[in-house]
């Protein structure tokens, strides 16, 4: 028989505490692959979030920390000063980035730190039972929101990977999702090109991943993907926002 | 034959892998698992042309593929 | 040991970290310990063969963050700051102290609350000691009172935080850090502590390593703290610093730390030329709190005197027979009492 599809190794037997359908999940998965695929794995430190995403030191045999909440581009700017020569993974959600951390990520690119940052963009708190994030959309409804975010009180939702596009201390720009086959394949690409960009030292790359959230749009999964495809990619469209071409960079 | 592999435990009843399976290979299963999730099983393993989509959608890594040569 | 020089506070203590092999300085300018991050600054431009890393940071919040990214990877590492910035770092000194990550903060103190003055205070001593930031850690605390002893304990700082796994802070004030003062900087000296069984660095060869403070249900978490306070516990046993001078006679004892100490020491001298029996303890732990100096000194009174409306105080009332042997004179907003003055406040209980 030829393996068509193996678990990763990179992963460990631990179940996730993801909930069924969660986005998580698949870029979990795809970056499992990816430290595989390009023998990452034993010269990564994973710097991991709070969020959802809290436990997934858990699912992966590689070194890893725990930030505090919205503090893993700092964590992971002494982490990288110290070890340029490894590499450094960075995994935020949009309350974590967004919010609490938008001092931390914006001024790790203003400095062009050379890490990669996969960014959980699912407009809304998951861990803390669904209140309204940064990302959240005009009208949705959150435990925050109840009546749906209002423009008057809680402004624009925030639109990352156009920002740090903007930032000349990031290289690679792009925003992708994973609620189909295609977009899947779309997004390990992307990740696999953030990644090998570390390697050529051209400062912080960074993968802006539309993910869904069924617990917290209170949708069953397949629904959550044709939700996500209808409401949120025309506020969060998807592309390449940025990428430097061959010599740019720091 | 191809073989579609679902680890029991791990699944989370997404149906990720019921939906996007271009072959309807896969069903929800009635068997229930430790977690309280009814994870589909293949019910007409014989179409399954072993693309992987099914292992590459399913969140939880719980599902793997191998083609029959 | 190495030269003789006279030098600044703030610079002396940037080179005898820089001689303790701490070749990472994460830092964001703030009066008074701005020279700390400038000297680093010019270190690593002027000092290539020394590797130093240094790297200005966009808020304290940040800078303290880092220090812990660069401590889980083994590095030696510290930061400078004062007051409003150790606010700002409180949350990861929670963090640090919980994941076991030896960085090393020098705190000058200034006078607050909030902005405040920029004059010298020791205001910050229950932010420093008790720990300001959330839940039940500790950290240690050493105070230095002349330029050549901040030499000597800035060194030894990374040594204990690498003993404990454990952040340190260096607790002084605007007084000592800004002064000039003769002083034989420390020698070079490096890590003794093999880390490699726990830190980050990637996993060939061995298994991964994992640091997070991420409880997994209260029994867990429970284990997790008791660790933590057996540990502290280790640290109480073990680590604890003072010096004591002419305290067997003493009737008043003088207990102060810091720049205070020094006018303390004088104010003693001039009460011995009295023929007035006074002594001094000087705490050098500030955690732990070097409760053993007042054992056996029953009967005597003691008078605390500190920059502050009275905070190390409570600690001296912990570590008495009877705290009502114990008296306080402290003054704020960065005025510093004279030896005069506190020998005012020795003849006040002398009358009594």
């Amino acid at each position: 028989m030829k393996t068509i599809y193996k678990r990763p190794e990179s992963f460990t037997d631990a179940v996730t505490s993801y909930c069924g359908g969660c986005g998580h999940g698949i870029v979990n998965k795809l970056m499992a692959e990816l430290l595989d695929e390009m023998g990452l794995r034993e010269k990564t430190i994973l710097v991991w979030p709070i969020g959802c995403s809290v436990y997934a030191d858990k699912y992966f045999k590689a070194d890893a920390i725990c930030a505090l909440h919205g503090r893993a581009p700092a964590l992971a700017t002494g982490i990288k000063r110290s070890l340029p020569d490894r590499f450094v993974l960075v995994y935020q959600g949009d309350g974590d980035m967004v919010s609490e951390g938008m001092s931390e990520i914006m001024h790790a690119a203003v400095r062009g730190e050379n890490f990669s940052v996969v960014f959980i963009n699912n407009a809304i708190y998951g861990m803390t039972g669904g209140q309204m994030a940064p990302t959240t959309l005009w009208g949705q409804t959150t435990s925050t929101s109840p009546y749906g975010r209002e423009k008057s009180s809680s402004g624009y939702p925030v639109n990352m990977a156009e920002i740090m596009a903007q930032m000349p201390g990031v290289c690679y720009s792009e925003r992708v999702t994973v609620n189909s086959p295609q977009r899947i394949a779309a997004t390990k690409k992307a990740l696999k090109k953030a990644f090998s960009y570390q390697f050529e030292e051209k400062g912080l790359s960074f993968v802006e991943v539309l993910s869904p959230c069924p617990t917290g749009w209170s949708q069953k999964p397949v629904k959550a993907l044709e939700w996500l495809e209808q409401k949120m990619i025309p506020i969060f469209p998807l592309g390449v926002f940025k990428d430097m071409k061959e010599g740019e960079g720091k | 034959m191809n073989r579609t592999e679902i680890e029991f435990e791990r699944c989370k009843e997404c149906g990720y892998c019921v939906e996007f399976c271009p072959k309807e290979v896969l069903a929800f299963g009635d068997k229930v698992n430790k977690r309280g999730y009814y994870p589909p099983a293949p019910v007409k393993q014989e179409a399954c042309i072993a693309c992987g989509i099914c292992a590459r959608v399913c969140p939880e890594g719980a599902i793997e593929v191998y083609k029959e040569v | 040991m190495g030269e003789k020089v006279f030098m600044q506070g703030n610079a002396a203590m940037a080179e005898s970290a820089i001689r303790a092999d701490c070749k990472f300085f994460f830092g964001y300018p703030i009066t008074p310990s701005s020279e700390v991050p400038e000297y680093y600054a010019r270190a690593a431009k002027e000092r290539p063969e020394e590797n130093i890393v240094f790297v200005q940071g966009e808020t304290e919040v940040a800078v303290f963050n880092m220090i812990a990214g660069t401590a889980a990877t083994g590095k030696r590492v510290m930061t400078a700051t004062s007051g409003p910035g150790f606010s700002l770092g409180q949350e990861a000194m929670s963090f640090m102290s919980a994941a076991g990550l030896p960085a090393v903060v020098v705190e000058v103190m200034r006078s607050g609350p909030a902005d405040g003055e920029i004059l010298a205070a020791q205001g910050d001593y229950f932010q420093a000691v008790k720990g300001g930031g959330h839940g039940d850690y500790r950290v240690l605390v050493l105070a230095p009172y002349s330029i050549q002893e901040m030499c000597e304990l800035m060194q030894e700082c990374f040594d204990l935080a690498e003993k404990y796994r454990n952040p340190v802070i260096l607790l002084t004030d605007s007084l000592l850090a800004k002064m000039r003062e003769a002083v034989e900087l420390p020698g070079r000296k490096t890590s003794r502590v093999d880390q490699r069984d726990w830190t980050l660095t990637g996993c060939a060869g061995r298994e991964h390593h994992v640091l997070t403070t991420c409880g997994d249900g209260a029994a867990q978490w429970e284990a997790f703290n008791l660790n933590l306070q057996e540990k502290y516990a280790k640290i109480k046993a073990n680590e604890v610093r003072w010096q004591s001078y002419q305290v067997e006679d003493a009737d008043i004892v003088l207990v102060a730390y810091g720049s205070m100490a020094r006018v303390a020491e004088g104010a003693m001298k001039m009460a011995r030329e009295e023929g007035l029996k006074v002594g001094l303890i000087r705490p050098i732990s500030l955690w732990p709190f070097p409760e053993k100096a007042f054992q056996g000194l029953a009967g005597k009174k003691f008078l605390v005197t500190e920059l502050s409306a009275g905070q190390m105080v409570e600690d001296v009332k912990l570590s008495v027979d009877r705290k009502e042997d114990v008296r306080f004179f402290g003054r704020l907003g960065g005025v510093v009492p004279s030896p005069k003055d506190i020998l005012a406040e020795i003849r006040k209980l002398e009358v009594k």
